[in-house]
């Protein structure tokens, strides 16, 4: 299999005040095609800044990061937009959908980048929300469907465009037990019978189990084991 | 997707959110609207009122004052020297062979408003060849006034914006009554005010000289022949300009004037407008940086994301110009305004045109553009991987 994403050496870091507080350190890590990959780790440990490298949102200050193909930390900002829109879709923790706008609207704004015709971009949305089960509600404005229902039009928007990636930060984090199991089953399925290759970060060992691997950070760095267990 | 295409997208999206944003949304529209509707009125009074004058003059009549003399009001000319002009080279004849020339004094008439505010109007004597000159005049009631009685005829403009000045009415002048005989026309800024003899008028102010003279010339190119003359005359010191060239000076100076009053008020509304502008824009940006980053996320470009902001903006300032303007339209446009001094005044029509919605427009545009500017690029520059978390 070939390395999707490849990282080497990499440190992260940000200004807080007067001080400099590393983040992430000598990370290292690869992910193949088809992977469904979990990373566990404590807050404040660095699990979503590496997500954030890893999906082209933020730059690492040493090291490379190469996902798909580019090296993210080369790319100017407009084009690293042009590249996520090609390449990632995003579930985020508390859905980031845009209220104003219906299902289906949402489901749409990746395609609204391409240059599919408008005719193709319904019939791409129509299969999306099919396939999270939700085809009876494209009508519905987030604010009318459930957090389990709503975080599933967050899974159609990130897969309408057909990215390489996956990349979801907590997409269980705020949902009931009952909700978290469908929405993980669907990540589960969507990686094993459509070949997507899914990074997600989790505080939840009950979520992690549902990828084919687990790594954990803490305090910055990446490892196979937790660092308790570890030591 | 092309930039345009990515801009039209999010600014639809902006644009749904508006009724959640409208109490903000309505602040700039009524502030930029504020804005709108004082510039076009101020600038309506100021190009209506230079339609008006400039559309006294003709081209084809000289006015002579006193040498250094800017207006009617402050020329003086005895009768040698009035004499002296009659006579010069290039004036027109009149029907009975007469030189069609006006010795004309201009004074003016306390006359009361309907609310019970005084204002002058002025009052212009004229020669009996006068109706020769200018042509223009019509008397549309009554009858011209009788050389040697106290007698006036009234412009029909007067009678728009003042009570008590039919015929049959009496106006006091120089503690005696004069009578209103007949309303003329004129279509310019003769018709804001009263005509009357003007050997009758010399005599109740104990004058003997007028203040100035107006000619018919014989073609409009007689003028140079006409103004050497006078100017080449050692006995003479006047100034001669073409009609048209006279009521253009008149104009300048009252429309400089209200340029300056226009540009300070509006200017002052605009500065208001424009923190409206900028702190619903940047409220907005606020209350959407979630969305902002979400979009930019998903792979919206920066200058896109600029762009739909700096639109939105403009749209608001758009819709309040609008706004201004048609406020400004219901409350002004065709409105009668008395202008003055305390010798004279000039009635005119205001008019609000496309033109000056036009130049309302740009205005609310150049407030909507740098209102939005900051705001827009600091929906560029919000950090994603924080703004996207809410944080």
């Amino acid at each position: 299999m070939t390395a999707l994403v490849t990282i080497r050496d990499v440190d992260k870091g940000y200004v807080r005040g007067k001080q400099r507080v590393e983040v992430l350190t000598g990370i290292n890590l690869e992910v193949e095609a088809g992977e469904f990959l979990a990373i566990m780790g404590p807050s404040g440990s660095g699990k979503t800044t590496l997500l954030n490298l890893i999906g082209g949102l933020d730059k690492c200050d040493r090291g490379a990061v190469m996902v798909a193909g580019e090296r993210l930390d080369k790319l100017s900002s407009g084009k690293l937009a042009k590249w996520r829109a090609r390449h990632v879709g995003f579930v985020f923790q508390f859905y980031n959908l845009l209220p104003v706008l219906s299902a289906e609207r949402n489901v749409e704004v990746p395609l609204l980048l391409t240059k599919l015709s408008g005719r193709q971009r319904k019939r791409n949305v129509r299969a999306a929300l099919e396939l999270v089960g939700l085809g009876e509600r494209a009508k519905h404005k987030p604010g009318e469907l459930s957090g389990g229902q709503q975080q599933r039009v967050g899974i159609a928007r990130a897969l309408v465009s057909d990215p390489t990636l996956l990349i979801c930060d907590e997409p269980t984090g705020d949902l009931d037990r009952e909700s978290s199991e469908s929405v993980l089953e669907l990540l589960e399925l969507l990686n094993r019978d459509h070949g997507k290759t899914i990074i997600m970060v989790t505080h939840d060992p009950r979520a992690a189990e549902h990828a084919s691997r687990l790594l954990y950070v803490d305090k910055g760095v990446l490892s196979a084991e937790p660092l308790d267990s570890a030591a | 997707m092309t930039l345009f295409g990515q801009v039209g997208a999010v600014t639809a999206m902006n644009l749904r959110t508006i009724p959640q944003r409208l109490a903000s949304s309505c602040v700039v529209v009524v502030g930029i609207a504020g804005v709108v509707a004082v510039l076009v009125s101020v600038l309506g009074i100021t190009t209506s009122l230079e339609e008006t004058l400039v559309s006294t003059g003709r081209s084809d009549r000289a006015i002579v004052l006193r040498g250094g003399a800017n207006a009617e009001v402050s020329s003086g000319l005895s009768v040698d020297e009035t004499l002296a002009i009659i006579d010069a080279p290039g004036i027109a004849r009149t029907a009975d062979g007469d030189a069609a020339a006006t010795v004309d004094m201009v004074t003016g008439v306390d006359l009361e408003k309907p609310d019970g505010a005084a204002a002058a109007i002025s009052l212009r004597g004229m020669s009996a060849q006068a109706l020769s000159v200018r042509s223009e005049i019509e008397l549309v009631a009554g009858r011209l006034y009788e050389p040697g009685l106290r007698e006036l005829i009234v412009g029909a403009s007067v009678q728009d914006e003042f009570a008590a000045v039919a015929i049959g009415d009496s106006v006091a002048l120089r503690e005696s009554e004069w009578t209103i005989v007949g309303v003329f026309t004129s279509g310019d800024a003769l018709e804001s005010g009263f005509l009357t003899d003007v050997d009758t008028l010399l005599s109740t102010y104990q004058r003997t000289g007028g203040s100035s003279v107006t000619v018919l010339l014989e073609s409009e190119d007689a003028f140079d022949e006409f103004r050497d003359a006078l100017t080449s005359n050692p006995l003479l010191s006047v100034d001669v300009l073409r009609e048209v060239e006279y009521y253009r000076r008149q104009s300048e100076g009252v429309g400089d004037i209200l340029d300056v009053v226009t540009t300070f008020i509006a200017g002052i509304m605009a500065v208001g407008a424009l923190f409206a502008a900028l702190n619903t824009m940047y409220a907005a940006v606020s209350s959407r940086a979630v969305e902002i980053a979400t979009l930019r996320a998903i792979g919206f470009g920066p200058s896109g994301v600029v762009a739909s902001v700096l639109v939105e903006a403009l749209l608001l300032s758009v819709a309040g110009a609008l706004l201004g303007a048609a406020i400004a339209w219901a409350l002004f446009s065709g409105t009668t305004i008395n202008m003055g001094s305390v010798v004279s005044s000039i009635v005119f029509r205001l008019e609000v045109s496309g033109g000056l919605v036009a130049q309302g427009i740009a205005w609310a545009c150049a407030v909507g553009l740098l209102g939005g500017l900051l705001p827009a690029v600091r929906a560029a520059r919000l950090p994603v991987a924080t703004a996207i978390r809410g944080l």
